[in-house]
């Protein structure tokens, strides 16, 4: 990207970035709360800022009621947002997309069983969207199909058959190509492989791996599964309750985690050589606050153990350090030389 | 049906297996029990069969008998079955057995196409409905509302008495009474199919939401609007068999089963046949569709795709 | 490992070589599974679901079952408990807990000792609970019918239970339904209806692969805390190796309907004998090894009308020999308390000693 690139404000605008953005869902009967005055909003996505480099894999990870996948969607372009804007490439895109944006962002979904159509075949799946979209020219369109085929891995005589005659991880094979045959800058992948086999996991992993070395794809990972994020990620993102806590380079966040949700999210992992475990209380205690009804102050605060006072009253802000380079928390104490001791805040107070 | 060529091949690297090898060979009985089961369900063959029967009577129609279903013999009048009239003749001397033939072929292409408007315009309806939702589906739904508040004879009743009789008056009332229990059908169907990520996937491709409806969605939930196809022909039939029988179908002399059970009720204590037998036609066929039905019902429950 | 109480080889007790050893100590087999065959009709024939799986469990012990989808855990767990599908039937085998065969019993013998001497808790609590009946009423009905308490009695059971699990102010949660509690709040009920008659034997289908990690971490210490405080044993069925990793003592391992390899969980997972256990190792992406690349395994899981011969996994298998396709292979003990169905075990030494001098 040069910086004749008139929307771009600097030179190499990443292809896709987030600014402040918010996704609510209303609650309950609009016209009784309009009466009452009284909105309940789900807030799923509390302002958020996110930005995918070019060729790089960043990872998304947070656990049910974080807002993740509400955030792939609206970054995808299929769910609309309440507030901030999402740029692709510098220029701010708005709720309907064009044909070339759509294709700059494609995604990948998490069930192999409900994310291709039972009544198209393969083929007819793949050069839909290449006629629509003018990718080859109109005669080159089968030839195509096959070679998006190939690329991940399947023959191609795959392109006259039907989903059903598929296995799991064949099919989220199919769902890469699709999501490839528009050559897109950033493939967002939805927990690719957490609806498969072990076993399997490991061919969609590699494929996506490999994909992204050949074709120099920015990948945005969703995931709860650190273990997959530590081996095909760059950077990490930590999401909690609508808003990302944490952002750091794979290593820098499972070396030195730097807020209290990260760390308990780690300690929380099982591992493999640990055995069971020694120490009596879990990682963290506690449901998660609803969606519904965000603690005011920092939002983890109510699991935190190391929760003062200032954390009810403020919001900390996502920043770094100068000692720590591309590394965010939103922690009030994340950077300081000794954080404040547990309070037992968390192993007292259980959440309804 | 092709297994999965692909999952078995030694070459393939890491070829991905299926997750259960059962719900795969699930998938495969499930193809081979529904190509098993057009043969071996025994109310989709009776169904078939019964209406075979029916419509090669009525397509042979002028074969079979001699006589114009119209033509009136005032000297003939109210004979009993015999070699000539084979169900003898009516109180205007006309047979029976050829007004039954031409009666039932009339009704039955009525009932056929009277089904196919319904159809289509609920599946239309349904389908904006259903995909769209905000104030489209508001409105069609109240709409819904207000058809489904009458019940269904009074509102085709009334339709075509202001309509006036006529094959084209009953299409007409057909249509705007019928096409709701489409509509309301597609639009569930749709609600759900929707969610699905495929659809999600498509709209991430920029596909527009009139080919998204019309390629990806319908294909996947009309089933379910043709196996109702086939009660609402049931429904029908009856419909213009009560429609003749009060008047209000098609004008006479033509012959219909309704005007016929209609003229042949005053003369129910000495001859019966006249009334009888084309109410055993109606039952017959309606026997014969929804049998056809619920065969098809069967076979194309969801859930074997 | 069919070795009853009398004649058991050294070493295949559970032993103290998991970092935490139960509580109760080994007292004796509480459960044990002999030579089961479970056998499912179907159109395309007979589906051997379950193929000769031998297995016990101490008393206090945690024994993990680990497999993938089709390898006959979950088929394994219900043949203990009796709930097999209509199609699926024991065809033979014995199931014995505390020295009574199970299979032999009629349904109402079985109702008895479902509830009271083994219960299960399984992966959707959802599913699991009644969304129409109170929680505490759930909770209570297992010792109001088996155990013959009066209502004031059990109720007072399911409160001490809710405790027990970790449900915060159970007073007030006692009279709440299913869907007002959070995804693990709901696994806890089920666990306190699992505990609430005193079982011998919890038999757990995957019940926390539906739950996020953290919660997952909380489900798991309990269910720890709950084996070394009351002695109850568990047997854990899960395709998530490290979970395993984390609560149970011994593993056994299962492809195809058969067992394939057992031992201490950290002999198992981290030294294999297997080399299906060693693709499996191999393949998952493990959060302290972060390794080049993951290696898969290829091939597809046998189907289980129409097995292959000899070894089932030989087709998919990269140290298959000649006798792997024709010889059977029952699980043989190796020392140290394991045992291995591999014909030539040997090669997965060697496999996992390059793999360690790489790493």
């Amino acid at each position: 990207m040069t910086t004749a690139d008139s929307a771009a404000s600097q030179p190499a605008a990443a292809p896709l970035s987030a600014r402040e953005v918010s996704v609510f869902f209303p609650v309950g009967s609009q016209v009784m709360a309009r009466v009452q005055g009284d909105e309940r909003l789900l807030r799923a996505v509390d302002g958020v800022d996110l930005e995918v480099g070019r060729g790089e894999a960043l990872a998304l990870v947070g656990e049910s009621g974080s807002g993740k996948s509400t955030l792939a969607l609206a970054l995808s372009g299929l769910q609309p947002v309440n507030s901030g804007e999402i740029k692709l490439n510098g220029t701010t895109v708005g709720a309907r997309r064009s044909l070339a944006d759509r294709r700059r962002v494609q995604m990948v979904f998490q069930d192999p069983y409900s994310s291709l159509n039972p009544r198209l075949t393969v083929g007819s799946v793949l050069r839909e969207l290449l006629r629509v979209h003018h990718v080859v020219p109109r005669g080159e369109v089968g030839a195509e199909s096959k070679r998006l085929l190939t690329l991940v891995g399947l023959p191609e005589e795959a392109v006259g058959a039907y989903p059903r005659q598929f296995s799991g991880g064949q099919r989220q094979r199919i769902a890469i190509a699709r999501a490839l045959a528009l050559r897109p800058e950033v493939l967002i992948a939805d927990e690719p492989v957490s609806a498969l086999d072990v076993s399997v996991q490991a061919t969609i992993l590699n494929l996506l791996a490999s994909l992204r070395a050949e074709l120099g794809l920015s990948l945005l990972l969703i995931s709860h599964n650190l273990a997959v994020v530590r081996h095909l990620c760059d950077r990490v993102a930590v999401m909690y309750l609508g808003r990302i806590v944490e952002v750091a380079s794979t290593e820098q966040l499972f070396g030195d985690p730097r807020h209290p949700y990260t760390r308990a999210l780690l300690a929380a992992i099982p591992r493999l050589a640990a055995g069971a475990p020694d120490a009596e209380a879990p990682a963290i205690s506690g449901d998660p606050p609803s969606p519904l009804n965000i603690p005011a102050g920092c939002r983890f605060r109510t699991r935190c153990p190391i929760a003062q006072q200032r954390c009810e009253e403020e919001d900390p802000e996502l920043t770094g350090a100068a000692e720590a380079p591309g590394h965010l928390a939103a922690c009030h104490f994340a950077f300081t030389p000794a954080p404040p001791a547990g309070n037992g805040l968390a192993r007292a107070g259980e959440q309804a | 049906m092709s297994a999965i060529p692909l999952a078995s091949e030694p070459g393939l690297p890491g070829a991905a297996p299926p997750p259960t090898a059962a719900p795969r060979a699930r998938a495969e009985r499930g193809e081979a029990r529904r190509a098993r089961r057009w043969y071996s369900q025994p109310a989709l063959i009776i169904g078939i069969g019964i209406m075979a029967i029916i419509l090669a009577a009525i397509i042979a129609g002028p074969l079979l008998s001699p006589y114009n279903p119209n033509a009136q013999n005032l000297n003939a009048t109210l004979l009993g079955p015999s070699a000539h009239h084979l169900l003898g003749t009516d109180q205007l001397g006309r047979d029976v057995f050829t007004r039954l033939l031409y009666g039932t072929r009339l009704d039955l292409r009525i009932a056929f196409i009277a089904v196919l408007f319904p159809f289509t315009l609920g599946i239309i309806l349904g389908s904006l409905a259903g995909y769209f939702g905000g104030w489209v589906d508001t409105v069609v739904m109240r709409v819904v509302d207000v058809v489904v508040a009458f019940p269904f004879y009074v509102l085709l009743i009334a339709l075509v008495f202001v309509l006036g009789p006529g094959e084209r008056s009953i299409y007409i009332a057909i249509t705007l009474v019928g096409w709701v229990s489409y509509a309301r059908i597609i639009r569930g169907e749709i609600l759900v199919a929707k969610r699905q990520d495929y659809i999600l996937a498509a709209q991430s491709g920029g596909l527009g939401s009139l080919r998204i409806m019309r390629r990806h969605l319908l294909p996947n939930v009309i089933t379910q609007a043709i196996v109702y196809s086939m009660s609402d022909i049931v429904q029908d039939i009856v419909a213009i068999v009560t429609l003749g029988y009060f008047g209000l179908g098609v004008p006479p002399p033509t012959a219909d089963l309704g005007s016929m059970i209609n003229d042949g009720q005053n003369f129910l204590s000495t001859h019966w046949q006249l009334t009888t037998f084309p109410g055993l036609v109606v039952v017959l066929v309606g026997l014969g569709l929804s049998l056809i039905g619920d065969g098809l019902a069967d076979i194309l429950r969801p859930g074997q795709a | 490992m069919t070795a009853p109480e009398e004649t058991q080889p050294p070493g295949t007790q559970p032993a103290a070589t998991g970092p935490a050893g139960p509580g109760a100590g080994p007292a004796g087999t509480v459960l044990e599974v002999r030579d089961l065959h479970v056998r499912i009709a179907s159109r395309q024939g007979t589906v051997r679901a379950v193929d000769g799986v031998s297995f016990d469990v101490g008393a206090g012990e945690a024994l993990g079952l680990v497999g993938e989808s089709g390898s006959g855990k979950s088929m394994t767990l219900r043949a203990v408990l009796g709930v097999l599908p209509p199609e699926a039937r024991v065809t033979s085998g014995e199931i014995l807990l505390d020295g009574v065969n199970l299979v032999a019993r009629t349904q109402r013998e079985l109702n008895q000792i479902r509830g009271t001497k083994m219960s299960m808790i399984f992966q959707e609590p959802m599913s699991a609970l009644n969304p129409v009946m109170r929680v505490g009423r759930q909770i209570a009905e297992g010792p109001q019918v088996n155990l013959g308490f009066s209502r004031a009695k059990a109720a007072e059971r399911a409160l001490e239970l809710m405790r027990r699990v970790g449900i915060p102010d159970p007073e007030r949660r006692f009279r709440a339904y299913p869907h007002e509690f959070s995804g693990g709040m709901r696994q806890r009920v089920m666990i306190a209806i699992a505990l609430s008659c005193d079982p011998e034997v919890i038999l757990c289908d995957e019940p926390t692969t539906a739950l996020d990690v953290t919660i997952q971490d909380q489900i798991l210490r309990l269910l720890a805390r709950l084996c070394r405080e009351s002695g109850v044993s568990l047997v854990f069925v899960t395709h998530d190796l490290p979970v395993v990793a984390q609560i149970c003592q011994r593993v056994s391992v299962m492809y195809g309907g058969q067992l394939v390899e057992s031992g201490a969980v950290s002999d198992v997972l981290l030294d294999p004998r297997h080399p299906y256990t060693l693709g499996l190792v191999r393949s998952a992406p493990d959060f302290d090894y972060v390794r080049e690349s993951l290696v898969p395994i290829p091939g597809a899981p046998p189907s289980l009308i129409s097995p292959p011969p000899g070894c089932r996994f030989h087709p998919r298998c990269e140290f298959a020999e000649e006798d792997c396709r024709v010889s059977e292979t029952p699980l043989r003990l190796l020392p140290g308390g394991r045992a291995t169905a591999c014909l030539h075990y040997e090669r997965v030494l060697d496999a996992v000693a390059a793999d360690r001098a790489q790493s």
